[in-house]
């Protein structure tokens, strides 16, 4: 039922006509997802809703998709925030079509991403969603919005061919050669192949590591961020971003554990490299929506440190560990609604202003006490406010990575401390103090802004509130995984 | 005399010899009706391939003709190609006073190319190299009164002239080691004992000779102004249609080399050296076709991985020749864009075409980047299978390198996909009236995605393909 999934949206995708199609046709797969939640067994195999068509056989390769829990949990956010964000109104330069287009097909694609069973299939729709980005940036966006997108595709196209390198590698190391992960997965091929299955190990890890980011490879992110339309970054936070971390989780997590284990402090040092270093460039912005980009930076350092931690293999921490991964998934949910929230918000400025400089606000509390409502809430959750959907990941992935790295942890949460100065400041900066006399016409939120907000604020509240839902279906691949089970 | 054998290939010589005849007593208006001889001809011809192919591979003529899965496979791929040429050339060669000629001509190519695919035997191959390049010459200054077109026929001619002499020298030599041109017999006496440093010069000057028609590094200089000079059909035939019976042929000859010759250290060098530079180069171009030459210049370097890793790895044949097909595909559609358009070359010209033209964009940019290998285009396929061999054959800093370079290519292919998406221009875009360059675009746009989505038919196609000897 969900192989049908993707394919359903793609072919629908060119009669498009009107914004109000295009969220029909993307509320499909949320409902799709929803009810493929309800046939989920927690207790059942690892990968389930196997859907399997036969592409090109004598490679090895087919049209698999299937879900586990981790797999099933960033599907369903991901289509949420597609929808949010095709809801979302926005100036499409008079090609509301096309521009609609391009988002289905991007859903169509990044859902592949996150269902595909079969590593080639994984690679396709990889790649696809770089095309289908580079379009809505280099088409949609503003300020140099050409050079981001040409940025932004080269850099991580580059990762995608490193990564399809590591894939054949992986490809040819079993026998016979196959794509499909369940195999991959089971067999651990590259286990104490030394040189190779390093080799293959770095290439897979710096292909996801471009496209997560982690520091030192992030340098393309805030560019595409800042000239992007609103609700392209929102995906790009929400969804793209998830994909390298995801895969992180998929590939090289759970199908090289060994090597992985090798590695894994050294990936948790560049994790909380990018916990730092994110906050702190964040605290130096003052372009409203690269602030909210370097927290990107900071919050997928949280989700990295959280699966290195669950792939460190040291004997005695299987519940630890299996808390870490927990925490890397909630992590990636909470992030992608709330991260995708705050670049919608950023967006709404943009349409009225066209201005991101934070200092040149002030005061808009009173002018527009719903923008204001929902940026704080937003804020709030991202910074890791009890209650609130960032905070049960949080302490998740720092309670794992404490009884596996404990003093990687403690230097960890500083991030966290430096993160809330930056929000609270941001707030302050924007929306309190006195206001300059140029935003007197400054408008509140639409009602379709606000219903749009309201649905994914309302998805990081029940997360925060009530997580069990969310983490029982979680846990259970986490412990598959980790080998708890 | 065995003549069932080559029943294609006379197809294709009576229709050349037809058409002849025929545009010497028609009215040039009339002369579009030689593009449908030379059609039929070429579909007899595939037609003919088609009924040998599943015959067990094995040699014929006195053992200088191969007839062997990888000689019919090539066979159709310059077939069909040369049948996309064939189509998107009426409306172009129209105000030609010599246009029924052009037809001749192009049939003559492909048997020359088709000879050099199937040669079993040196000079089998000097003949088909030969053969081919004397019909592409004229091709490419086929606008005899502009200059550019001038220069381009002129440099490919002299290069070409000082390669095939190498070729011929190469060839001359091993005869002297050897005592023969048959490839079973120079195979054999390889395998014994011979002089290394005489068989070493005569390796180098066949593969040079070779390069020279792969438009590989260092006999590639024709390339790009051939591609911006010639018609532009005629650059879409000499930028894809000799390189895959080269190929084919290269492949051909370094099977038979024994292993202590550093072949593949030659090969695998002209193929870094080539696909770099033609990289490299094409990064600022400013003019489309230009730019398409030295883009099929790279491409060759990637085509010569495979050949790299012949006999290392089970599936280098297929990977090889599937490779050729997809790129084959992808330059064939995109040059048939530029025909569309009138040969329209500057980039800035190509400024705000997705608005005004928007079926030639696509097909232009799903073009480009299969030839940058995305998926699921059949391009993506053609890499997907070359680094496979390449890794599986060892040579991983070769497969890595071209994963450089193939990141270094999507700049260029997105320098020309940018500005036809994002850019506003006001201008009225010319198009070619008439249905035949129309048609092969959208026939060549849709095959690069058939073919990727339908790879396994392709592949399996492919698959059991390898050389009689």
């Amino acid at each position: 039922m969900l192989g049908a999934l993707a394919l359903a949206v793609s072919g629908r995708w060119t009669e498009t006509t009107a914004r109000r199609f295009a969220v029909a046709v993307s509320a499909l797969p949320v409902l799709l997802l929803a009810w493929g939640w309800q046939q989920f067994d927690p207790q059942g195999a690892l990968f389930q809703l196997v859907e399997e068509v036969p592409w090109v056989p004598s490679l090895g390769m087919g049209y698999r998709l299937g879900v586990d829990g981790i797999a099933l949990a960033v599907a369903t956010m991901s289509a949420l925030v597609f929808s949010a964000s095709i809801a979302y109104p926005v100036d499409t330069q008079h090609q509301p079509r096309q521009y609609y287009a391009w988002m289905l097909f991007l859903q169509s694609v990044s859902l592949g991403v996150f269902l595909a069973l079969d590593l080639l299939l994984f690679y396709v729709f990889f790649d696809l969603s770089l095309v289908g980005m580079f379009f809505l940036i280099g088409r949609w966006g503003h300020g140099q919005a050409q050079l981001a997108a040409f940025k932004f595709f080269l850099y991580t196209f580059c990762g995608s061919l490193l990564l399809l390198l590591a894939i054949i590698g992986l490809y040819l190391s079993v026998e016979p050669h196959t794509f499909d992960m369940r195999v991959l997965i089971e067999q651990q091929p590259l286990a104490g192949a030394g040189m190779t299955g390093g080799l293959v190990f770095l290439a897979l890890m710096l292909g996801f590591a471009i496209k997560t980011p982690v520091v030192p490879v992030h340098t393309w992110l805030p560019q595409a961020h800042v000239d992007a339309p609103g609700p392209a970054s929102a995906i790009l936070a929400g969804v793209l971003l998830k994909m390298g971390s995801y895969g992180i989780i998929r590939i090289p997590f759970a199908m090289m554990a060994e090597t992985f284990s090798r590695y894994a402090p050294v990936i948790a040092l560049f994790a909380v490299a990018s916990i730092l270093y994110g906050a702190f460039v964040a605290l130096g912005q003052r372009n409203l929506k690269r602030r909210i980009a370097y927290t990107s930076i900071n919050h997928m350092g949280y989700t990295v440190l959280g699966i290195a931690a669950a792939g460190a293999l040291i004997q005695e921490t299987e519940y630890a560990r299996e808390l870490a991964l927990v925490g890397a998934t909630v992590e990636m949910v909470a992030h992608g609604l709330i991260t995708g929230a705050l670049f919608l918000i950023c967006g709404s400025f943009w349409q009225r202003t066209a201005e991101y400089d934070l200092d040149s606000y002030g005061g808009l509390l009173r002018q527009a006490p719903w923008l204001t409502a929902f940026a704080v809430l937003a804020s709030f959750a991202s910074l890791g406010l009890p209650g609130l959907a960032g905070f049960v990941a949080e302490f998740h992935i720092f309670a794992g990575t404490f009884g596996v790295y404990p003093w990687l942890a403690v230097i960890g949460v500083l991030g966290i401390l430096v993160t809330a100065a930056l929000f609270l400041q941001m707030l302050q900066k924007v929306f309190f103090g006195t206001m300059p006399a140029r935003w007197a016409q400054f408008a509140d939120l639409r009602p379709i802004e606000r219903g749009v907000l309201a649905v994914l604020s309302a998805g990081f509240v029940i997360i925060g509130v009530a997580p069990a839902f969310l983490l029982t279906l979680v846990e259970a691949s986490a412990t598959l995984l980790v080998g708890g089970r | 005399m065995p003549i069932g054998d080559v029943l294609p290939e006379i197809s294709l010589t009576l229709g050349a010899v037809a058409i002849v005849l025929f545009v010497s007593f028609v009215r040039q208006r009339q002369h579009h009706w030689a593009a449908v001889l030379a059609l039929l001809a070429i579909g007899l011809g595939a037609g003919l391939t088609v009924a040998q192919w599943g015959g067990a591979p094995r040699l014929t003529f006195s053992d200088v003709w191969a007839l062997d899965g990888v000689a019919l496979a090539s066979k159709l791929i310059v077939l069909v190609a040369g049948a996309l040429v064939v189509a998107m050339s009426p409306e172009w060669m129209r105000t030609d006073r010599r246009h029924g000629e052009y037809y001749a001509l192009v049939l003559f190519a492909l048997l020359g190319v088709i000879m050099m695919a199937s040669a079993s035997d040196t000079m089998e191959l000097v003949l088909g190299v030969l053969l081919s390049s004397v019909a592409s010459y004229p091709l490419a200054a086929y606008h005899r009164g502009w200059a550019p077109a001038l220069e381009a026929g002129m440099k490919y001619f002299l290069i070409g002239a000082l390669t095939n002499t190498l070729l011929t020298i190469g060839v001359v030599v091993l005869f002297g080691l050897t005592g023969s041109t048959g490839y079973p017999d120079i195979a054999q006496t390889l395998a014994t004992d011979s002089d290394r440093l005489a068989l070493t010069i005569a390796t180098a000057c066949v593969v040079l000779g070779l390069t020279f028609k792969l438009a590989a590094f260092p006999a590639h200089a024709w390339m790009p102004d051939v591609a911006q000079g010639s018609p532009v059909p005629a650059a879409a035939f000499l930028t894809v249609i000799p390189k895959i019976g080269a190929a084919v042929a290269l492949a051909r000859f370094v099977s038979l080399l024994p292993p202590d010759v550093a072949w593949r250290a030659i090969v695998a060098l002209i193929s870094v050296a080539t696909m770099t530079l033609g990289n490299v180069a094409a990064l600022r171009q400013t003019d489309v076709r230009r730019l398409l030459g030295w883009s099929s210049v790279s491409q060759s370097g990637y085509a010569l991985m495979a050949i790299v890793v012949l006999g290392v790895s089970d599936q280098a044949l297929p990977a090889l020749v599937f490779f050729l097909a997809s790129y084959a595909t992808a330059n064939l559609a995109a040059f048939a864009v530029v025909t569309h358009l009138r040969g329209r070359t500057a980039l800035d010209d190509y400024r705000g075409l997705a608005r005004h033209a928007p079926i030639a964009a696509t097909i232009l940019i799903v073009s480009l980047l299969s030839l940058v290998g995305i998926p699921p285009l059949v391009g993506f396929f053609g890499k997907l299978m070359l680094f496979r061999v390449t890794l599986d054959g060892g040579y991983a800093w070769l497969a890595l390198v071209s994963a450089i370079n193939t990141v270094v290519s999507l700049f260029y292919y997105l320098r020309i996909v940018a500005p036809m998406m994002f850019g506003n221009h006001r201008s009225a875009v010319h198009v070619l009236s008439g249905q035949w360059a129309r048609s092969t675009m959208a026939v060549a746009g849709v095959l690069l995605i058939v073919g990727g989505l339908g790879a396994e038919a392709l592949s399996l196609f492919t698959e059991s393909i390898r050389f009689a000897l």
